[in-house]
């Protein structure tokens, strides 16, 4: 079965000696090549060297500039022992770790283990864990590893992950993994820049919507004039316009930018994954980027989803799915044909994608698809105010119940919910109750009574939206893929293999929104970014909370808790999947059942890059 | 212009220096203590940006004489806390002589609503040639943001140093031709609440401004574009005007760059 699961350590345990280097890698995946220093073979995956010791497993890994070739262009990426992505850090559950981490940068770095529970110390993040790592420091990580399955690491310093510093990080099971498979590649996902981050981040503050090529034109509007007739395209210019929103702003920072690659390569050098006629194929998606959501399918194959983020799930067939910034899924593949198959990872505003290929022997190519139309456009589930699909049809909303509006005074005169009237300024939207579909009355959506508001003004000026009625989409794929003729992964098909051990009913809610002001580039939480909250969330030791999460926002947004398990509440009850990251889609709402069994302090944050820069970060303390 | 460069420069850096200053100061304010001595903060969000838009930089050939146009703004700050320095005007190239510098403001700006900064601060006017220089100072009180339809809203309220009162509006629309082509049209009128005989203003609704101007984006950063712009003086002003027997209405073709850094 798994043949590439150990790799063949020339030293004995015992022995207490580390290679130094470039010569430290080794290229596993049965090759046996040894890679070039400075970046990863177009096949197999990239090992990092591994020295054992009693029950310690020692990874040396040291952190520099490495000038080398991405895609065509001259680069000088962040390297982690000279690649990027990092190489492969495989751990074994049960056992110790121990990673030295050398820092050869002119700058402060640091490795956060992504997904994985260990002690506070150990987490790397600089500022909530630890001081960083200095130039010319080296620090050591040391924790027990008590968990299995598929994960990455990064750097948690300044913008250095959007430079290459990261890799992946899987640890084997103790236990015998509950499906067979007989290869087992990694195939991590990343956005590169030949741009200085800085400058990205600045042309983001300066110019909202700088990166997007895919803004409604006037040819835009005779189009829907034509599809819908004038009134309905009026009133959709309308309502958009009346938000200040843009309905075809699905990412901030787009393909006009990012070269996407997988594995460190980019469709041109064609990254490959080989297998025998009638294996089963182990591929383990990680989303490496810094912020770039991407749909993944390969044409010709079913995909057996097993597992997402690191944690088994009741396999699910699917032929694509929706990967956000930060999450790994596991799926098996069958290729029952001796030919190659394309891996095909789309950007999710279809402004780029990247190919790999799985393919009995080197050198293959199999078609690439054509990329599915741009624009890709948000209807109005994305303002948390609708039901249906993007139906213009106001008179559907006419039964709201307005019962429960009053926050403001304001409220009170948006009698009829007229969406052309002011009501439909979301800055001063009002508190209002849909009437909930039968399909969702029916359901036994944990928060589906939920009374949500938005504090005394609507998350202040950092907030240029509100959600009136945010809403459970975890049935739904998302933007752009709502009307695919084949099976996309929902949320709601994670069904956990088994069930969690603390069952105890959350006695505690804790409500965070996530909010933004596109044309200032500000992402917040409740409104207000890291700097201006006074201090941490606060989780009491032992307890078991609610974390409810509101997307008060126009983007898609993966977030992350550091340390802890978040028990994604969907329609599977007790089988709750455990996520470290929940993206949530704009105007979504949704929870998650934690146990705040890890004391210190936690980075909380919106995975994507520039958004945590821009003060979408909390610390959340256990104590 | 001479007295333009000799007072109003400096004492223009100067405030513009000091302005920088306690706009760095309220930023260093905002950020959180570190957990521990030493450790540095987890993320820095209060990073202070700075932009130079040079909007409007075009040669006018117009009815009797060509101008040169210049229209752009500098802001320094952060997301909430901005200084703006912003200005506007005209130098007369062929045609005959002298122009215009139409304002150039330098003002404190916060965001008070999610679209909507108010702005405060000093502003400045002058005349040259041909004749005597003239000019004048304001207390500028403005309000400046995008309006619900992605309207683009400057607006000011400005007390002279003479006491006279006068008030300014402009708003900018663009449509999309496509991704990179660019049609925006411009409005800009004012309203004098005194006459102002010395810079030709009369009481009332002074003017009306109308302008298009199609530009291509070779890069966000960089477009040309080619255009036209009408201005009719209403009212009394017009009235003066015509007194001294100067056009009232002026249209012109327009060729110029829109750039920023």
């Amino acid at each position: 079965m798994n043949k590439y699961l150990e790799p063949k350590s020339p030293r004995s345990p015992g022995r207490r000696q580390f290679l130094q280097g470039a010569a430290a890698m080794a290229v596993l995946a049965g090759l046996g090549r040894l890679a070039p220093a400075y970046a990863w073979q177009q096949t197999g995956n990239l090992l990092a060297d591994k020295t054992v010791s009693g029950n310690t497993d020692i990874f040396d890994l040291t952190i520099d500039h490495t000038p080398m070739k991405i895609g065509s262009r001259e680069a000088n990426p962040i390297t982690i022992n000279g690649s990027v992505p990092g190489p492969l850090i495989r751990m074994q559950e049960g056992r110790e770790v121990m990673l030295r981490v050398t820092n050869n940068l002119s700058e402060s770095t640091s490795i956060h283990w992504h997904g994985i529970l260990l002690p506070e110390n150990m987490d790397g993040v600089p500022g909530v864990s630890f001081p960083g790592i200095k130039p010319g420091e080296t620090f050591v990580y040391r924790y027990p590893v008590k968990q299995s399955g598929t994960y990455w690491y990064h750097s948690h310093s300044g913008l250095q992950e959007q430079l290459g510093h990261y890799g992946p990080l899987i640890v084997d099971p103790a236990q015998p993994e509950p499906f067979e498979y007989d290869r087992d590649y990694v195939v991590m996902l990343s956005d590169w820049t030949y741009d200085d981050p800085y400058h990205v981040l600045a042309n983001l503050k300066k110019a909202e919507g700088y990166y997007n090529y895919q803004k409604r034109t006037i040819g835009d509007f005779f189009d829907d004039a034509a599809s819908m007739g004038w009134g309905p395209a009026m009133d959709k210019w309308k309502m958009w316009g009346q938000m200040r929103m843009s309905s075809r702003d699905i990412m901030d920072v787009t393909g006009s930018v990012y070269t996407y690659l997988i594995n460190g390569l980019p469709s041109e050098s064609n990254w490959t994954a080989l297998f025998r006629r009638g294996e089963k194929v182990r591929l383990r998606f990680i989303n490496g980027s810094a912020m770039s959501f991407f749909d993944v399918r390969i044409p010709g194959l079913k995909m057996t989803v097993v597992a997402a983020d690191g944690q088994n799930v009741e396999p699910v067939p699917v032929d694509e799915f929706r990967i956000g910034v930060a999450e790994t899924y596991d799926v098996i593949v069958e290729p029952d044909d001796e030919r190659a198959y394309t891996i095909f990872a789309e950007s999710m505003d279809r402004s780029g994608y990247v190919r790999a290929t799985l393919a009995p022997r080197e050198g293959m190519t199999a078609s690439v698809p054509e990329p599915r139309p741009q624009p890709v456009e948000r209807g109005m589930k994305s303002m948390g105010m609708e039901h249906g699909d993007m139906q213009m049809d106001m008179s559907s909303n006419s039964e709201m119940d307005h019962s429960n509006m009053s926050m403001d005074g304001q409220a009170g005169s948006s009698g009829g919910m007229d969406h052309n009237q002011d009501n439909m300024s979301m800055e001063q939207g009002s508190d209002m109750q849909h009437d909930m579909n039968d399909a969702e009355k029916a359901s036994d959506w944990v928060l589906k009574d939920r009374k949500i508001t938005h504090g005394p003004d609507n998350h202040g000026s950092g907030a240029a939206m509100v959600s009136p009625n945010p809403m459970n989409r975890m049935d739904d794929p998302g933007v752009g893929l709502d009307d695919v003729d084949h099976k996309v992964l929902v949320y709601n098909d994670l069904r956990s293999l088994k069930i969690w051990p603390d069952q105890r009913e959350p006695e505690r809610e804790i409500e965070l929104h996530l909010t933004g002001n596109m044309e200032r580039y500000m992402w917040s939480f409740d409104g207000e970014k890291f700097s201006e909250v006074d201090g941490p969330v606060q989780f009491h030791h032992g307890e078991r909370l609610r974390l409810i999460l509101v997307n008060d926002t126009m983007m898609d947004h993966p977030i992350h808790l550091h340390g802890m398990w978040m028990e994604l509440e969907n329609r599977h009850g007790e089988y709750r999947p455990r996520k470290h990251t929940l993206s949530l889609k704009p105007g979504e709402m949704l929870s998650a059942q934690i146990t705040a069994d890890a004391p210190g302090d936690w980075a909380f944050h919106c995975h994507l890059l520039y958004h945590m820069k821009a003060g979408m970060f909390r610390v959340v303390s256990v104590s | 212009m001479k007295r333009l460069l000799s007072n109003v420069i400096p004492s223009a850096i100067a405030m513009v220096l000091m302005l920088q200053l306690s706009i760095v100061s309220l930023g260093a304010q905002a950020e959180p203590k570190p957990k521990k001595p030493g450790w540095p903060i987890p993320v820095h969000d209060s990073t202070n940006y700075s932009k130079l838009l040079i909007d409007r930089l075009e040669y006018a050939w117009g009815d009797e004489e060509d101008t040169v146009n210049w229209e752009g703004q500098y802001w320094y700050g952060g997301d909430t806390n901005r200084l703006y320095i912003e200005g506007e005007g005209e130098d007369v190239v062929s045609g005959g002589e002298g122009g215009e510098i139409e304002t150039l403001d330098v003002l404190y700006s916060r965001m008070v609503a999610p679209f909507w900064d108010l702005q405060m601060g000093a502003g400045y006017q002058s005349e040259y040639g041909p004749g005597p220089d003239k000019e004048r100072g304001f207390a500028v009180f403005g309000i400046q943001g995008l309006a619900p339809y992605w309207f683009e809203i400057d607006a000011n309220l400005r007390l002279s140093d003479d006491g006279d009162t006068s008030a300014d509006l402009e708003a900018e629309y663009d449509w999309l031709l496509t991704q990179r082509t660019i049609l925006q049209g411009r409005f800009e009128t004012a309203y004098s609440a005194n006459d102002v005989p010395e810079f030709g203003i009369g009481k009332g609704i002074t003017n009306a401004k109308f302008g298009l101007r199609l530009r291509y984006e070779f890069r966000r950063e960089f477009a040309p574009y080619i255009g036209v712009s009408w201005n009719k003086y209403l009212g009394d002003t017009a009235d003066l005007r015509e007194a001294e027997s100067e056009d009232t209405d002026h249209s012109a073709v327009v060729a110029g760059i829109r750039m920023w850094f």
